[in-house]
């Protein structure tokens, strides 16, 4: 079980969250304006990383709030944490 | 080939079990191939079989990063059954079911395919439901599905719980007495073995490192750890790690890979007659002829390449059988693993075309991948040799999300599956 560090509640365990697929994906404003390739890939197409991933967890059983986390999908440590709406931090300089 | 019989088995036994040769051979890969096969399991060592036995390609080559069936072929529950509510899907899963059951002599390999029942059990009255539309559903698709009452059940599955005072309690089950299990290393084993035998080259320890494409977007070969191969087409098998191969050539998939866990008790004799199956409750359960309990879990929540998950996913599938069966509950697990599923929006498979020219793709089995291997290898081939699909995958097109024709069999199920 993944211990997640929620940005406004501190570390908690996993089965308090949801996971909320990948994150940075904006619905398009104004979805008629938008190409049948450009709503596809808004819909349904995933990065998949294989690496760092840059997703969405949803502090269910706690504050309930949204926020973006950064994991390795190939050892599960969470990297970073940080609010919804705030820029992808530069996990460059942490180790994985 | 050296083919198996009662004869064969006689003889050896005679010369003292010394004349048996290796299965396949161990080819180095050649520099071009008419086509290749990006994965080794019982889904591309089937697709390479189908292509040299009915399509007459031979020079063929399945490229496999590990061992062959080391894959979600080595670590599934082997649960195979077609009872799926839309008749699209239900046409693809039972061609494959109708494979599975002359599979042993097509491949004179037994895979030891034991239709013994697939039992799937409705815990609420929207479970009742649900199951009872499927039921009707298969029926009108010619599929064995039948309602069963919690009596019925109990004397189909006799360890069976039906207490009412369960947290869950039995209010019905639905049962496909085609269903049931096979061998799963010996389906990968017994494809690689006809199709070497057809002059297949079977390469393992050979990862797909990138996909070359020509001026006009074709492919026309692939890097690997073991050199360059040139080709002009390629079928990809690859799984949990189809998005990683289908973006060596630009393609962006609908997947999300997630850990999927498994485990096996210690063996003890026959006591479990058929497969049980429970989507609300996520527990699956079968009894292997080594007689091990081999029980399946839900995926975990997040996405990952870890091969592994978390224990509370499968304490928490362990609870359910405990209440089912409660025979089991000082049963010792003796191991426990994971693979990594590629699941689709709709959790219906992609088998077909891509946008690019000569590339194909198999994928988004999500949990369930097991029971279609002889369906989605042989309409694979199919749509490899003749560059278009047969009716059979058609609709399991990739271009089905850009279209908006989805086969929705999550909402049908309401779980992944």
């Amino acid at each position: 079980m993944l211990l997640i560090p929620c940005p406004y509640c501190g570390p908690r365990p996993e089965i308090e969250f949801i996971h909320g697929g990948e994150a940075h994906i904006a619905r398009p404003p104004v979805p008629a304006d938008v190409s049948v390739e450009d709503w596809t890939d808004y819909l349904y197409l995933r990065t998949n990383e294989k690496g760092v991933h840059a997703e969405r967890w949803r502090h269910t059983h706690g504050c309930a709030r949204f926020f973006n986390a950064l994991r390795d999908t190939t050892t599960d440590q969470i990297l970073a944490t940080y609010k919804a709406g705030e820029a992808r931090p530069d996990t460059s300089t942490v180790k994985a | 080939m050296q083919t198996f019989s009662a004869l064969q088995l006689f003889k050896q036994g005679l010369a003292g079990q010394s004349g048996w040769r290796p299965q396949w051979r161990r080819p180095e890969p050649k520099p071009a191939y008419d086509a290749v096969i990006v994965g080794g399991g019982g889904h591309g060592l089937g697709a390479a079989y189908y292509l040299a036995k009915q399509h007459g390609l031979k020079n063929i080559a399945v490229l496999e990063k590990g061992w062959l069936g080391g894959g979600n072929t080595g670590r599934n529950t082997t649960i195979i059954r077609s009872n799926y509510l839309f008749d699209e899907s239900a046409a693809l899963y039972d061609h494959a079911v109708k494979l599975w059951e002359g599979l042993s002599q097509e491949l004179n390999y037994n895979v030891m395919f034991s239709q013994r029942g697939v039992m799937m059990m409705a815990h609420t009255v929207h479970d009742v439901q649900v199951f009872k539309r499927h039921v009707h559903a298969n029926r009108c698709n010619g599929i064995d599905t039948e309602w069963l009452t919690p009596e019925e059940a109990k004397a189909f599955c006799p360890p069976l719980n039906i207490a009412a005072n369960m947290r869950y309690p039995v209010l019905g089950a639905s049962l496909q007495r085609r269903g049931g299990t096979a061998r799963h290393d010996a389906v990968a084993w017994g494809y690689a073995r006809s199709a070497d035998a057809l002059g297949v080259d079977i390469i393992e320890n050979c990862e797909v490192t990138a996909i070359r494409r020509n001026a006009a977007g074709a492919v026309e070969a692939v890097e690997t750890t073991r050199g360059l191969i040139r080709t002009p087409k390629i079928g990809v098998s690859a799984s949990g790690h189809t998005s990683l191969v289908l973006g060596m050539a630009g393609v962006r998939m609908p997947l999300e890979s997630y850990p999927l866990q498994a485990l096996v008790s210690e063996p003890i004799k026959p006591v479990f007659p058929c497969v049980v199956m429970s989507n609300t409750i996520h527990a699956y359960i079968s009894q292997s002829d080594k007689g091990e309990l081999v029980i399946g879990a839900g995926t975990d929540a997040y996405t990952s390449y870890t091969l592994r998950g978390a224990l509370h996913v499968t304490q928490h599938t362990l609870d359910a059988i405990c209440e089912l069966f409660p025979m089991f509950r000082r049963m010792r697990m003796l191991r426990n693993w994971g693979g990594i599923v590629d699941v689709t929006p709709d959790r219906s498979p992609i088998v077909g075309k891509t946008p690019v020219q000569g590339l194909y793709v198999n994928c988004g089995w999500g949990t369930g991948g097991f029971k279609a291997t002889p369906g989605a290898a042989h309409t694979l081939a199919w749509t490899m040799a003749k560059d278009e699909p047969h009716p059979i995958n058609a609709p399991f097109s990739l271009d089905r999300f850009r279209e908006g024709y989805l086969i929705d069999e999550a909402a049908a199920a309401a779980v992944a599956h």
